[in-house]
């Protein structure tokens, strides 16, 4: 590595087209990157003698190891160094929040290492150069594992547990696999051509896949335990966290994935039937929360013409400068996502209080205070609401985006029995449930997370699932070592 | 003894160290006075011996003379019985243990076996002694001296009758101590010989002479007599320890004695003798042996080869070799000499100054380095005197024909039969041209270059990948990064910093190499490192293949040998041996393999299967064994090389064989530096990395190495930088020849079960015990499965590493990503509960232990309320920080450090590096960036007396845990404007801190340097920074005796500094051995309660606080966490000047990114001590010094989980020294330094005028040896009055007669100016300050000035400012890092000028060899008018240049000076032939100095100013 590089070149990552190009079309919104140029970003890589960004990944990708080798312009190697401990990079490398970013030494004090573009770089340059093809197990282990659920958990479950030899069938019970990827992120974030390159290929090394199959709903849970030797549940937290004011009801107000999922379908081809239809267009949009759901929220509603956009959010307004001692934990500052870049009128402590409607029952408007924010001498935050800022905005469209609450419990976890957690999620230890041969992961165990964390966990239960059937593994962990001794 | 062999006190480590002397008469007249004199000069040298904690019980003094016929006819008439002529009896000096009926058993066993050898008994006469004044503890193990006269049977020529006294006394001793085992110590025959007897005991020198009678007995009289006073690191009184011993007195210290002992035990089976009947030699054997010291053994073997026929001068050669392997300029007779005798005898390697004596002729030598003093003067009545210091004795000057010191290698005898000095190349002549070794060799020995090319070499491993055989071997993928690529791109060992905070290899849970459990030894304090790149002349890598069998024998078989110039063999190498077709040399291989099964047992009967193959191939006739692990496959795993290499050789040393054969070790589980040095030290003659190589190949292939580099290059690159890595590894201990090295087991074991040791590693130290052979093998396994797994796994590749760098898979870390985080985020925000997050993952240690401490827990105390213990800022003063120099760290980080450390009351270290004096004012808000602690380490880089009397404390640093016995570089670019002028330094070049500190060779330099010091700060205490090892604590004793007031325990994984990688991991232990170990000797030694004991090496919560504190420290150190709180993340690349947060860098951008704080790094201190202050309320401790050494407070933890090290016996660590009443456990006695009385208190007042009103003064003093470190007192005078300026130059005036003791003039202040008429010892002008020096020979001296020695060796060490003007010659390393000194000298010798910085040093005469290693500034000017200088130039780093116009105008200034100082005839003359003389001087001109001053130039130019370089 050149030890200067961090000295020699500034932070540079691919340009977004303009928002107003880009609101036209739902193709992804970034312009190309040199290859040149990605090599210049990694030689800032300082390959830390405490790599924190490595610490930082759920899934441990060991960066600066990809780094030096894309310093040195060995694509194999960057490639090889990254599948090892990331089954999707070209998943992560498009929507991940890149807390490595955040965790980056170099970080303290510049802007840190843009690994997430290196990370995709690899992985398009890598698939590119024919470097990924599919590797089906050169032995069998006759041991039959069901997963249930195929967001980016039950993928790379699957993926790790036929590299083992296990016979591998994952149930969906969409009409098309991927989870939240396929139905939650937009394509402006991540084109569905990439999640089906990756199935094909898992497809080719001997995973098969069952869609529109519903574990619990149109088969039998009890079924699927006699079938396989070990199931892994690995379907979401997909429950929305709920919004509970007067005028919920009302026509017009939607849970945002119930909208993300119709847009994504819209794009992906699908004739929405004109009853069901959400569509922003010429509306008055209420985005109520502010994460990254509400994010793709106000993005699919820019593309749709919306009237305009307003996005609440009951937190105050973070300052855009992190402190020393984040580092190198995410900061919570003010930050701006492409969507909100697109336009969108952000509004920041604020309390929602009614949905006001017409006689149609369709929302009109929506009743907001303004909250303050104080905090006690024990630095604990609490508000109260200020009745003179209550106001009235204007409201067609309302999507709820404060999070989701936890797993579905009817069909598939009722049928099962099993043990949840004071949180609500499935309890377990070590990824396995209070069943036997059933296993968990991914936001169904965790609760809401990160796609990254949903892929981190999928590995992590393959492991133990190996385990389980085989009495050892030899499938790679986030801290495992082969060298441990017994 | 046995009970010491509970704590950590290993009795086999004790080291000792000493004045010596010779005084001969060539006539050979016997005289009283020359036994008075002897007496005189010993107690002249009483500074260089010691005490321990009692006054009066010295370390052994004594004096061997001829015998004195005369006054034994006398004296035995008077008891009772007649002698008869003198040469037909033997006179013995028998310790006999003092209770009477255990004497008589002695007696009678003695008596019975003189008559069985053949000899009549004379009598007994019980020897006069008068024991009072003695101290009681040398009184309590008195022994009961008598001698006993033996006279032959029947007649027997006087060499027979030597012989033959000889076997009575070793037989005799052997079997009284056997039949005795519990009076072994008191048993003793301290000589016995018709022509020498020795009188010792432990005595202070002062007491030699009162205690035996006999000595102060006008009749009785000697030719010769050889003294000897020890300075020893224990005190436990030994009687028969002290010296000389039968035929040398040693100064010294052998660091290859285990080896040497070894090969001894080896060649010891296959004696044959024409002198010695085969009943004789089994009468004699153990010849030696390990109840002996190393002096004791070699004096042993010594003693053996002279009664088998060597000549005295043959077998010291043997024994210690010149340096002849890189001598271009040796004569071939020599060298051959030394090419054959090496087959026979490997050197007994270390620093040696010896004197010695038959009786005949006496005589003087030094080891090849020379780092030990030995002055001679020669009389012209016929007397020669030799000592450590001149003047020790007193001698009329007028009657002086010669002055001179001993060169290294050099040896000097009186011949007193034939009454002359034979010098040594006479002597060396005649011995080495005895018989023709030269054509011995040139018919037998083969060079390994010259054997035919082998069959073609197949690589018959397809079956395995290059992966499974990297896997089966352990190699990471971080071993491929750090270790192999870069040492087979650049052929340099990589470097790494911050110390290493991975578990020991026994505490971790990853499968080790076998090499990690061995800790490289290193020198610290008794003997010095060496430098092996600039001293590489001393230095040798040739090894050799062959096997021979009697030693005795000078036959031409005997250089029937293969020599091999490196110890690394390559893979055709190594096929050449293999298939060798040679009537000499018949190889043969042994598989070393196991089979993996994990059935108990496998691996331990694999090995002695192994043993057992290897002595019998040795049986038949196999001289060159290889053992091979090259066809471990699925099936059988490799069994490691280590322990394969240490079962044969210890197997084959055992049975008498090993000197036959000899080990050529191929496997694959090689590739870093210190694997091949633990293969090396164990007893492989050569080696063999094949999987480096197909590691390096497989790199090349896969273009890793920048503009694909040939693969031959590659491979060559990497055994060059093996090679180096192997001479750093060696010359850390002080060893320079391989041969020594090999089986010289310079390591101590850490996590090895003691069934291990015996069997492979015979004679290691290993204290904790640890794992046994199956366990090992379970480490194999589990990387023979991962190569070889059951299951196929697609993508199999290496694992990541994690020990040099984080990593999530890897390695446990203590510091990682979340304890990095917590402790900043808690000091930063002043939060106690984060801190204590930290504190608790730093010491959850219950599941992975990473810590020897982890292992440990508190007991229950007596709880008390936390009010009741000492307030928080008692305990804030007993921290420190580490020695980081500013220059490895920024200004910003470093002086951020002390003002917070001089906040709390706690001491912040200046590091090596000097410190800015605008540092040392306190700022208006009161706040001072002045470190308390100021350091002075080998590179005394700003030690000026005003740098040392701003101080609180004065330390010395012997070494560091990063790298201990290594010295430092500070690259150029480093250096910059303002680190150059506070290290006194040119800008732009680089420095270099020696390895070891040039005035300290010896426990007795230290004591000096430590008095040195003293004397330039009263106020401040001393202390010595030492580094854990087996044996420090030992060492720890010495350094208490030697005066200095705190000892520092450094642990072997702290260190901030960049230091090379091997170094960080493999060298030193933890501090939890080197303190317990400390604290049980100090204790032991009644020693403790006179020094303060700080610990320093990765602490980082209270609890490490608490546990130091119960095994004996008072203080503790903390670096690396601090830096931490100042916002290092661990970057680990201080070395690349990088640092992304401005601590370890100098670059202007990255220190504006420092974000450190005084309070924060406040806030840390306080947590830690309120921390603390939990633990001692819980514990029950209401101060720290109650709680100083109370280890009975701390167990090992009952549920240790891991199989690994659930067995570690950590009980000597917990052991609790039993003290004696009225000793103490922590500091309670202030030093006496003895500096009450010392010269410069009349200096000062006769200063007074000029101290006070800077009036000019003048006076004159007589001087004497015994005083030392004159001008230094009065130096701190003036600059605690005057700071950095000093006075005007030349306000004091001081003249002096006499000889001058050590350090004359050492930090002496400007405005002083001292005329010394006579001469001066070592250290002359050390650290030199602004003073003018002046030296000339006293006004009776008759000797030709210019050729005799006026001063010792390392003069001017250190110097920053001043003149020097010496009329005479200087000894070895003359102004060695001088960095601002001016400086005329009229000879000097060997490597003169080295590491020099800055200044200029005149030349008028002769140099040694070596002259400006490592020389990087300043300029030297030197007479060539022989031609002979440029041959003794190390050009390495220099050129040498014409003279410019202005230099010579410098020079004749400098003459012109000379001459009006000292009347110098040789100044004189040059300037009255100038224009004639001025031709024949040539200007030494350092190429980066060059470089530097042509860039200001350019730059100068470019700007259009005009700017002349200056200095």
């Amino acid at each position: 590595m050149d030890a200067k590089g961090f000295l020699k070149y500034n932070r540079e990552t691919p340009k977004s087209r303009k928002p107003q190009e880009r609101v036209k079309d739902y193709k992804e919104i970034y312009e190309d990157f040199s290859e040149r140029k990605t090599v210049q970003q990694a030689t800032r890589c300082m390959d830390c003698g405490v790599p924190f960004c490595h610490n930082g990944c759920p899934l441990g990708n060991i960066i600066p190891e990809f780094n030096e080798a894309v310093y040195d312009e060995d694509w194999l190697r960057a490639y090889e160094i990254l599948n090892s401990t990331n089954n999707f990079p070209e998943f992560t490398g498009r929507i991940c929040p890149a807390p490595c970013e955040s965790a980056c030494v170099l970080g303290i004090n510049q802007p840190p290492v843009a690994i997430e573009h290196i990370e995709k770089a690899i992985i398009e340059v890598a698939f590119e150069r024919g470097y990924v093809r599919p590797q089906p197990p050169v032995l069998r282990t006759g041991k039959k594992v069901a997963i249930v659920g195929s967001g980016p958990g039950g993928l790379a479950a699957a993926a790790q547990l036929n590299k083992a030899g296990h016979l591998v069938t994952v149930f969906e019970k969409s009409d098309r696999l991927g989870g939240l990827l396929r139905y939650g992120i937009p394509d402006f974030k991540l084109e569905k051509w990439v999640l089906e390159r990756r199935i094909a290929l898992m497809q080719a090394e001997g995973i098969r896949f069952k869609t529109s199959v519903e574990v619990g709903g149109n088969i039998d849970a009890q079924h699927i335990l006699q079938e396989f030797d070990a199931v892994l549940l690995a379907g979401g937290s997909i429950v929305p966290r709920d919004l509970t004011i007067p005028g919920k009801n009302l026509k017009g107000v939607h849970y945002a994935m119930d909208y993300l999922e119709q847009c994504n379908r819209r794009v992906a081809g699908d004739v929405i039937p004109e009853k069901d239809s959400i569509n922003a267009k010429g509306k008055h949009v209420v985005v109520i929360g502010g994460g990254d759901t509400g994010s793709d929220c106000v993005g699919n509603a820019n593309r749709q013409g919306a009237a305009s956009i307003t996005q609440l959010q009951y937190h105050i307004q973070p300052s855009s400068k992190a402190e020393l001692t984040d580092w190198p934990n995410v900061p919570l500052i003010y930050t701006e996502s492409s969507s909100h870049q697109e336009g969108c009128q952000r509004e920041w402590a604020i309390l929602t209080k009614s949905f006001l409607g017409d006689k149609n029952n369709l929302v009109k408007s929506l009743q907001i205070v303004t909250l303050d924010w104080r905090s006690d001498e024990t630095g604990k935050y609490s508000f109260q609401e200020q009745p003179d800022f209550i106001k009235e905005i204007p409201c067609d469209l309302a999507f709820i985006a404060i999070g989701y609450a936890h797993p579905k419990y009817e069909g598939l976890l009722q049928q099962l029995g099993v043990s949840l957690n004071e949180r609500g999620n499935v309890k377990d230890s070590n990824y396995r449930t209070n069943l036997d041969k059933v296993f968990v992961a991914g936001d169904m165990r965790r609760g809401q997370s990160l796609v990254v964390w949903a892929i981190s966990e999928g590995r992590e239960a393959a492991r133990a699932m190996d385990i389980y059937l085989m009495g050892e593994t030899q499938l790679e962990g986030k801290a495992n070592s082969e060298l441990m001794l017994a | 003894m046995e009970s010491d062999q509970r704590g950590l006190y290993v009795p086999q480590l004790e080291q000792d160290s000493c004045g010596t002397g010779l005084i001969a008469d060539l006539s050979g007249n016997k005289t009283h006075a020359l036994v008075e004199d002897a007496l005189t000069m010993l107690e002249n040298m009483e500074h260089r011996g010691a005490c321990g904690y009692e006054p009066n019980t010295g370390d052994g003094a004594g004096i061997l003379v001829q015998t004195p016929h005369e006054f034994f006819v006398r004296e035995c008439a008077s008891v009772g019985f007649a002698l008869p002529e003198y040469g037909a009896y033997g006179v013995g000096m028998v310790f006999f243990p003092a209770e009477r009926g255990v004497r008589e058993h002695c007696r009678v066993i003695f008596n019975d076996l003189a008559d069985e050898l053949g000899f009549d008994l004379l009598g007994y006469r019980p020897v006069p002694t008068s024991n009072q004044g003695l101290g009681n503890s040398a009184k309590a193990v008195e022994p009961y001296f008598e001698q006993v006269f033996v006279h032959p049977k029947n007649a027997l020529a006087p060499e027979s009758l030597e012989r033959r006294l000889y076997v009575l006394r070793k037989f005799a001793t052997h079997q009284i101590q056997d039949a005795f085992p519990q009076w072994k110590d008191q048993f003793y025959i301290a000589s016995f010989s018709y022509k020498t007897v020795a009188y010792k005991g432990q005595l202070t020198t002062f007491q030699l002479r009162s205690y035996f009678l006999d000595l102060q007995d006008e009749t009785f009289k000697s030719a010769v007599a050889l003294i000897h006073s020890r300075f020893s690191t224990n005190t436990t009184p030994k009687w028969k320890l002290a010296q000389p011993l039968r035929y040398i007195a040693h100064n010294g210290e052998i660091n290859t004695i285990t080896g040497n002992l070894n090969w001894w035990k080896s060649k010891e089976k296959l004696l044959d003798s024409a002198l010695f009947s085969k009943e004789e030699l089994d009468k004699l054997k153990p010849i030696c042996g390990e109840a002996l010291s190393d002096s004791g053994n070699f004096d042993n073997v010594l003693e053996f080869l002279v009664l088998s026929g060597f000549s005295l001068a043959h077998a010291l050669m043997m024994m210690i070799p010149e340096a002849w392997e890189h001598d271009e300029q040796m004569a071939d007779y020599k060298k051959s000499f030394y090419e054959y005798h090496k087959t026979i005898m490997e050197p007994w390697d270390g620093p040696a100054s010896l004197c010695f004596t038959d009786g005949i002729i006496a005589g003087a030598m030094l080891d090849r380095n020379g780092l030990r003093p030995s002055r001679y003067v020669l009389t012209d009545d016929d007397r020669l005197i030799i000592a450590s210091e001149a003047g020790a004795l007193r001698i009329d000057q007028s009657k002086v024909l010669a002055k001179g010191r001993l060169q290294p290698g050099k040896i000097l005898i009186a011949d007193l039969e034939k009454r002359r000095i034979i010098a040594d190349k006479e002597l060396k002549l005649s011995i080495c041209k005895r018989l023709p070794y030269r054509d011995w060799l040139d018919k037998n020995r083969i060079y390994l270059s010259e054997l035919p090319a082998p069959p073609e070499m197949k690589e018959d491993m397809e079956e395995q990948s290059l992966l499974q055989r990297q896997q089966m071997f352990g190699f990471t993928r971080e071993d491929l990064k750090i270790f192999i690529a870069p040492l087979a791109k650049n052929g340099e060992e990589p470097l790494g910093s911050m110390g290493a905070d991975t578990p020991l290899a026994v505490l971790s849970q990853r499968s080790q190499h076998l090499s990690n459990y061995f800790k490289q030894l290193f020198a610290q304090v008794t003997n010095p490192p060496i430098d092996p790149i600039r001293e590489r002349s001393v230095m040798s890598l040739f090894a050799m293949l062959g096997g021979a069998g009697n030693m005795l024998d000078l036959a031409p078989e005997r250089a029937r040998f293969m020599h091999l110039s490196s110890p690394v063999l390559t893979n055709e190498d190594l096929a050449k041996i293999r298939h060798i077709q040679h009537p000499h040399f018949k190889s043969d291989a042994i598989d070393i393999l196991f089979k993996p099964d994990e059935q108990k047992g496998r691996l331990h009967a694999a090995i002695q299967h192994v043993c057992a193959a290897a002595e019998d191939k040795v049986r038949n006739g196999v001289n060159i064994l290889i053992l091979s692990d090259r066809l471990a496959d699925a099936n059988l795993a490799p069994i490691p090389s280590l322990l394969a290499v240490g079962a044969v050789h210890h197997h084959l040393v055992n049975e008498g064989l090993r000197g036959r054969t000899s080990i050529v070790i191929e496997a694959g589980d090689i590739w870093e530096p210190h694997h091949f040095s633990t293969l090396v030290g164990y007893g492989a003659s050569a080696v063999n990395p094949y999987m480096a190589y197909a590691t390096i190949m497989d790199l090349q292939e896969k273009h890793f190495f920048e503009s694909d580099l040939p693969i031959e290059k590659a491979i060559s690159y990497y055994n060059k930088a093996i090679g180096k890595g192997l001479l750093k590894i060696m010359s850390k201990i002080g060893i320079s020849t391989f041969q020594s090295y090999q089986g010289a087991q310079i390591f101590e074991a850490l996590g090895i079960h003691k069934s291990v040791i015996k069997e492979c590693f015979s004679g290691t130290i290993s204290r904790i015990q640890g794992i046994g052979f199956d366990d090992i093998a379970k480490e194999v396994i589990t990387r023979h499965q991962l190569a070889f797994p059951e299951k196929i796994i697609a993508n199999p590749k290496l694992d990541v590493g994690g020990v040099f760098q984080w990593k999530q898979q890897g390695e446990e870390h203590l510091f990682n990503p979340q304890t990095i985080h917590l402790l900043q985020y808690s000091t930063r925000k002043n939060d106690m509960t984060a801190y204590r997050k930290y504190a608790k993952l730093i010491n959850a240690q219950d599941e992975k232990a990473l810590t020897l401490r982890g292992l440990l827990t508190f007991r229950k105390g007596n709880s008390i309320p936390i009010e009741e213990v000492e307030p928080i800022e008692n305990i804030l003063k007993r921290f420190a920080t580490g020695a980081m120099s500013f220059g490895s760290i920024s200004h910003e980080a470093h002086s951020t450090l002390a003002i917070a450390m001089n906040r709390i009351g706690g001491k912040s270290n200046s590091g090596e590096g000097g410190e800015d004096e605008m540092r040392y004012a306190k700022k208006e808000n009161g706040d001072w960036e002045r470190s308390a602690v100021k350091q002075v380490a080998s590179g005394r880089f700003g030690v000026t007396s005003h740098y040392l009397a701003n101080a609180d404390e004065l330390q010395i640093k012997m070494a560091q845990g990063a790298k201990p016995g290594e010295g430092g570089q500070l690259p150029g670019h480093k250096v910059d404007e303002w680190i150059g002028k506070v290290r006194h330094s040119t800008p732009g070049v680089g420095l270099i801190s020696p390895p070891p500190h040039h005035d300290i060779y010896s426990i007795e330099d230290l004591a000096q340097l430590i008095f040195d010091l003293k004397n330039a700060n009263r106020e401040a205490r001393v202390s010595v920074k030492l580094v854990s090892k087996a044996g420090v604590g030992i060492i720890a004793s010495g350094v208490a005796k030697a005066h200095a007031d705190a000892i520092l325990i450094s642990g072997h994984d702290g260190g901030t500094g960049a230091s090379p990688l091997t170094s960080i991991r493999h060298a030193g232990l933890p501090w939890e051995l080197g303190l317990a170990e400390t604290q049980q000797t100090l204790v032991k030694n009644k020693l403790r309660d006179r020094v303060t004991v700080q610990v320093d090496g990765q602490v980082r919560t209270g609890r490490d606080l608490a546990i130091a504190t119960l095994l004996g420290a008072e203080e503790w150190g903390i670096a690396t966490a601090a830096l931490v709180v100042e916002g290092c993340i661990m970057m680990r690349k201080c070395h690349l000047n990088t640092c992304p947060v401005g601590i370890a860098t100098q670059d202007p951008e990255l220190r504006q990114r420092f974000t450190g704080d005084v309070e924060h790094v406040i806030n840390f201190f306080h947590f830690l001590a309120q921390d603390l202050r939990e633990i001692m309320a819980d514990l029950g401790y209401r101060t720290i010094n109650e709680m100083v050494g109370k280890v009975e407070m701390l167990r090992l933890k009952t549920h240790i989980p891991h199989w690994k090290y659930k067995d570690l016996d950590l009980t000597p660590i917990l052991y609790k020294q039993p003290a004696e009443e009225g000793v103490g456990l922590y500091k309670l006695i202030e030093q006496q330094h003895g500096i009450e009385n010392v010269l410069d208190r009349k200096l000062i007042y006769m200063a007074e005028p000029a101290l006070e009103q800077g009036q000019g003064i003048s006076s004159t003093f007589d001087i004497y040896n015994t005083d030392r470190a004159v001008g230094t007192m009065l130096s701190y005078e003036i600059s605690k009055r005057y700071g950095g300026e000093g006075l005007p130059e030349d306000t004091i005036q001081f003249r002096f007669r006499g000889s001058a003791g050590q350090s004359f003039g050492a930090f002496a202040a400007r405005g002083l100016q001292f005329t010394l008429e006579g001469e001066a010892n070592d250290y002359f002008g050390k650290g030199l300050s602004g003073a003018k020096l002046i030296v000339v020979p006293d006004r009776e001296a008759q000797f030709e000035v210019s050729e005799n020695i006026i001063i010792g060796n390392v003069a001017l060490y250190g110097a920053t400012s001043g003149e020097a003007y010496i009329s005479g010659m200087a000894g070895e390393r003359f102004a060695v890092r001088n960095s601002g000194g001016t400086a005329v000298v009229e000879g000097i010798g060997d490597h003169g000028c080295e590491y020099m910085t800055g200044g200029l040093v005149v030349i008028l005469g002769e140099t040694g060899k070596n002259f400006a290693a490592g020389m990087s500034g300043g300029e030297a000017f030197v007479y060539n008018a022989s031609g002979k200088f440029e041959k003794r130039v190390n050009r390495e780093m220099v050129d040498l240049d014409r003279m410019e116009m202005a230099d010579y105008e410098l020079l004749r200034t400098l003459l012109r000076n000379h001459f009006r100082y000292t009347s110098s005839k040789r100044a004189l003359h040059l300037l009255n032939n100038w224009e004639e003389a001025k031709h024949s001087f040539v200007k030494v001109m350092p190429k980066d100095y060059k470089a530097v001053l042509q860039s200001r130039i350019v730059v100068a130019q470019s700007s259009n100013v005009l700017v002349t370089a200056s200095m």
